[in-house]
């Protein structure tokens, strides 16, 4: 398939309908309301459903009604929106149930601004719902990339039967690049067996919250990490840039890790031997990267649209919160190349 | 490696957004890598509008374009004001000269200035300012040559479809006067 230049809100749409989404969900919020303005005239024409709900609360619970049903089924917002998903998310996670949600990060906290921001690391990677679980985070850099990870993550999350969440921001969401569209499906995914579909003269199938004896839920907590721990095993993923002879290495991830990209242009030109580990995966966060790599890494630069919230990640993952330290803007800033490249030459002394 | 990064700058509604549209669908089209990456917001009619376009031969670092950039276009004064300084050494600054003039001095000594009347060129050619970003794209295209003049024409046919095929010809007569306007006054 030839390319075409989409904006990133346009094509994750469409990567969704061509990874056999037929289920869109969703309320509008800027900078994320060509997601479903692109779907609501794009899904009736493949027989899907889109439906406007009345709000974002409502949205999450179509969402885990349809996943119930075993449709693959998306919902989309940014910041504040997805704040008000969250308990739908628990819920969802609870049943053990596939679906992908995409966050189209703003700054915040709050209503905050709709410029690009990518302080709701913390809610999707940590959880922003009760409870012991784990949700899947898929952190795009590109509009290409981020048509990937839609259609995989329709995949993953049946593979292992958790929601999914593609967390990008505004300027992905806006920005216009070359995409091309070419799902293959995984191989190995399950049949929906546990569906509701109707009984009918078959068998009885049940998707509940409530599992009131302790030691039962228990009991679910522990098949939930099960799952995780087949995650963690199998799905970290990470890019590692210019780092084969670097001694320090910016860690960063999104629309940030676009300006470190350019950052190391220049900092390679002047000899530092510095290069980028971009996390791909914020959950599981690439561990292993880390250790392939840390044995010639003075430093890691964490670079972020936030107030650092990755940090702690980064510090578990080398194992040493000395080797660690932050540069980063929020509120709806995107970093300068030139800071970036301030901050790196402060951290290196003159260490070429 | 060949990058090749351009601001677009204007009041929205003249167009600064869709010429660069046109600009990274025909560089896309020669088979490079390109980002067009808008200012958006709470933005309206009269209020600024600008865009982002790189254009490269790898992939592309920042979509945001904060320094050394090869050029900049302006559509208006305000426009000028801002970004005149980001433009780099031996850079291209093309500025629309009936809505915005160059102070003595404001731009730095290695850039390349290029002052199109596009409006008033618009005005004469098609009774109206409405194609005067497409005078300044080919001015754009004469002045820094990021893409190849013949690729424009694919453009068109990609952002023009089906019933608005009908803009092309008066898109690429625009075009053409503002190529041969800033090769004739280069």
């Amino acid at each position: 398939m030839a390319k075409v230049l989409m904006k990133g809100n346009e094509a994750v749409g469409k990567a969704a309908i061509e990874a056999g989404c037929r289920f869109f969900f969703g309320y509008p919020i800027t900078p994320q309301s060509e997601v479903p303005e692109y779907l609501s005239s794009e899904l009736p024409k493949v027989g899907g459903t889109f439906v406007q709900a009345e709000s974002e609360v409502a949205a999450i619970n179509m969402v885990y009604g349809a996943a119930a049903a075993g449709a693959r089924v998306l919902t989309s917002s940014s910041s504040p929106g997805i704040a008000l998903k969250q308990e739908g998310i628990g819920y969802i996670s609870n049943a053990s149930l596939p679906a992908v949600i995409i966050n189209m990060m703003r700054g915040g906290p709050g209503l905050g601004t709709i410029q690009p921001g990518q302080a709701d690391y913390n809610m999707a990677v940590k959880g922003g719902s009760n409870g012991d679980y784990h949700n899947v985070v898929l952190a795009p850099a590109s509009v290409q990339e981020a048509v990937d990870m839609v259609m995989d993550a329709f995949d993953i999350a049946d593979m292992y039967g958790t929601p999914v969440i593609v967390l990008a921001d505004g300027l992905i969401g806006q920005m216009m690049e070359p995409v091309e569209f070419n799902y293959v499906p995984r191989k190995g995914i399950p049949e929906k067996t546990w569906a509701l579909t109707g009984k009918g003269d078959g068998e009885r199938h049940v998707v509940k919250n409530l599992v009131i004896d302790p030691d039962d839920c228990e009991q679910w907590n522990h098949e939930h990490f099960e799952a995780y721990e087949k995650i963690l095993a199998n799905e970290q993923a990470w890019e590692e840039y210019l780092l084969d002879d670097a001694e320090y290495a910016f860690v960063s991830y999104g629309t940030a890790s676009r300006v470190v990209r350019t950052a190391i242009g220049y900092l390679r030109a002047e000899g530092y031997k510095i290069g980028m580990l971009r996390p791909k995966t914020l959950w599981p966060f690439p561990q292993k990267a880390f250790e392939k790599v840390d044995g010639h890494i003075k430093k890691y630069l964490d670079i972020e649209m936030s107030m650092g919230q990755m940090m702690p990640d980064v510090a578990y993952a080398c194992n040493d919160k000395n080797k660690v330290v932050f540069h980063g803007r929020t509120g709806g800033n995107v970093p300068t190349v030139d800071e970036v490249v301030e901050f790196a030459k402060k951290i290196m002394g003159g260490d070429k | 490696m060949s990058t090749f990064s351009t601001i677009f700058a204007g009041f929205g509604g003249q167009g600064a957004l869709s010429m660069g549209k046109i600009l990274a669908y025909a560089a896309m089209l020669e088979g490079k890598e390109v980002s067009w990456c808008p200012s958006y917001g709470p933005e309206m009619r009269g209020g600024t509008a600008n865009v982002n376009v790189i254009v490269s031969d790898e992939g592309i670092g920042s979509p945001v374009i904060t320094k050394d950039a090869d050029c900049v276009v302006a559509l208006n004064k305000p426009s000028l004001d801002k970004f005149v300084d980001i433009v780099a050494d031996g850079g291209a600054l093309v500025i629309n000269s009936d809505l915005a003039e160059l102070a003595d001095g404001q731009a730095k000594a290695g850039v390349k200035v290029y002052n199109v009347p596009a409006n008033k060129m618009a005005a004469e050619a098609f009774g109206g300012s409405k194609l005067a970003n497409l005078i300044m794209l080919g001015a754009v295209v004469y002045a820094t040559n990021p893409i190849k003049v013949e690729s424009i024409d694919d453009a068109f046919t990609h952002v023009f479809e089906g019933g608005k095929a009908k803009f092309i010809p008066d898109n690429k007569k625009a075009f053409e006067m503002g190529y041969e306007f800033a090769k004739n006054n280069a």
